[in-house]
């Protein structure tokens, strides 16, 4: 009698399989599903130092190629007339919680101190990349603006649409003044191409790439990230439920 | 002394066992289920610290079929709600049943391998009374044959842990907090193949371990993992 348990077995795998998905729809199970993040992210940083540098990687252990993934050219009329100047025109805002509002050019941000890091870039999808980038500190950036005491995270707002719906993203102090979080102007020595994010975009090393917003536009200290997009904390985390925390 | 009849009652599985064996059974399940959804999303397999599409797989997968994944539509984000949640559940319910089993005595009593037990023609005998569908031993059935404590030993300590520290290592925000986890094993993309083969072997594990419980009588041992009480089975004395 050894076939018809193993094909109730096999049955019963398939139905919990299936009941899965049906617990998902449950409003108390899915809140418990999505606490997972939040304990994730307790651990993290309640177990480890908060100012642990992500591994830096030798020029010789970077990746040949280092492909592009999300939006590759924002596309819009807006974006192309920047492009076609060289972003002269381009200005990055910083607001929100600080003292001193700014808009910086290109020229502006290359003069601050530079940091230059090769880092490996993880997508949530499972690859990995390694390359080398540079641009200026984003807390250079912030304490430069005077970012006030009261400011708990900072939300990046990008030149392309995903889906028709503008991309941004955040992510909280203890990452935005983290040595590694740096406003990447370059790739692999050069300029940032398109594909990769130009004119500038954000690295946070300790975390997903779809973290990395492309297509910087503005900076924007705030307190609470409600109001803001669908209240999630980015593109991702608002329309398809990604975790707001990638550092795991 | 004389030996256990066939027909008595012993108690075989303490509370902790039992516990974290049924937790441990739904982690398994959610976890293989949904790994297989987040391997979906790029189903490729590298050596070294990076590898994308330019680069060159060592293991093209296939696509897992919809049946075998949670969920069972293509969903990156459920998936890895789902696999996040549930390793927590495997990496602290081990923790909590590997303490638990010092305390009581389980691995010293029930999994420690014997002098003698790793002999050739030990171990060639308990392949052949394996392959005769005997799983006890008459004069003490209630004792875990070798190759049943060689492929608990296996899977607690070493694929157990294993799956759990390369998941670890898939984790950037860890590979900052513990560098040392990706120095182990020669970067993320090779503990990313590393935690696919030891899923691998956690599967095939599962489906044994099924196999066996059902030729073993799986209303006696299901019982025994749900009550702790086991019934010495007629066939183990009599053949």
């Amino acid at each position: 009698m050894i076939l018809p348990r193993r094909s109730v077995l096999a049955a019963g795998a398939g139905l919990a399989l299936a009941g899965c998905d049906r617990i998902v729809q449950v409003p108390a199970a899915r809140r418990i599903l999505f606490a997972g993040e939040d304990m994730q992210r307790g651990l993290h940083r309640a177990l480890t130092d908060r100012g642990a540098l992500a591994p830096e990687y030798r020029i010789d252990q970077m990746s040949p190629l280092f492909r592009s993934n999300g939006t590759n050219d924002p596309g819009t009329a807006d974006y192309h007339a920047l492009a076609a100047d060289r972003f002269a025109n381009w200005r990055l805002a910083v607001g929100g919680l600080v003292d001193r509002p700014g808009a910086f050019s290109l020229a502006q941000l290359r003069s601050m101190p530079i940091r230059s890091q090769i880092t490996r870039h993880d997508c949530v999808e499972g690859w990995s990349a390694i390359g080398q980038w540079a641009g200026p500190m984003l807390g250079t950036l912030l304490h430069a603006c005077g970012i006030r005491r009261s400011a708990r995270f900072v939300v990046f707002r990008c030149a392309d649409l995903y889906g028709g719906q503008p991309y941004y993203e955040s992510i909280d102090t203890i990452d935005a003044f983290h040595p590694q979080t740096i406003v990447a102007l370059e790739l692999n020595g050069k300029v940032l191409d398109i594909p990769h994010g130009a004119p500038a975009r954000l690295r946070v090393e300790r975390q997903l790439g779809y973290k990395h917003a492309k297509y910087l536009q503005s900076i924007e200290a705030v307190a609470s990230l409600d109001g803001i997009g669908k209240g999630q904390g980015g593109y991702w985390e608002d329309n398809v439920d990604y975790d707001w925390y990638a550092g795991i | 002394m004389a030996p256990l009849s066939p027909g008595r009652t012993v108690f075989r599985h303490r509370i902790a066992t039992r516990l974290w064996h049924w937790v441990n059974a739904v982690a398994l399940f959610v976890l293989l289920g949904s790994g297989l959804g987040i391997s979906n999303a790029h189903p490729r397999l590298y050596w070294g610290p990076y590898g994308a599409n330019f680069d060159a797989a060592w293991w093209q997968l296939p696509r897992f079929p919809g049946w075998l994944t949670i969920p069972a539509g293509y969903n990156l984000a459920l998936s890895r709600r789902w696999h996040l949640f549930f390793a927590l559940v495997l990496a602290f319910g081990l923790l909590a049943y590997m303490v638990a089993s010092l305390f009581n005595r389980h691995f010293a009593r029930d999994l420690r391998i014997r002098r003698g037990e790793l002999g050739a023609a030990h171990l060639a005998e308990d392949v052949r009374d394996h392959w005769n569908f005997r799983f006890h031993d008459p004069d003490d059935p209630g004792r875990y044959n070798t190759l049943q404590k060689l492929s608990y030993v296996a899977v607690l300590f070493v694929l157990l842990p294993l799956v759990i520290i390369t998941g670890i290592a898939l984790s950037p925000g860890m590979n900052a907090a513990w560098p040392w986890v990706l120095d182990l094993f020669g970067g993320r993309q090779s503990a990313r193949s590393v935690h696919f083969l030891s899923m691998i072997g956690l599967a095939g594990f599962t489906v044994v371990h099924l196999v066996l419980v059902i030729l073993a009588g799986a209303v006696n041992e299901v019982r025994s993992m749900l009550t702790g009480w086991w019934r010495v089975p007629e066939t183990g004395a009599a053949e």
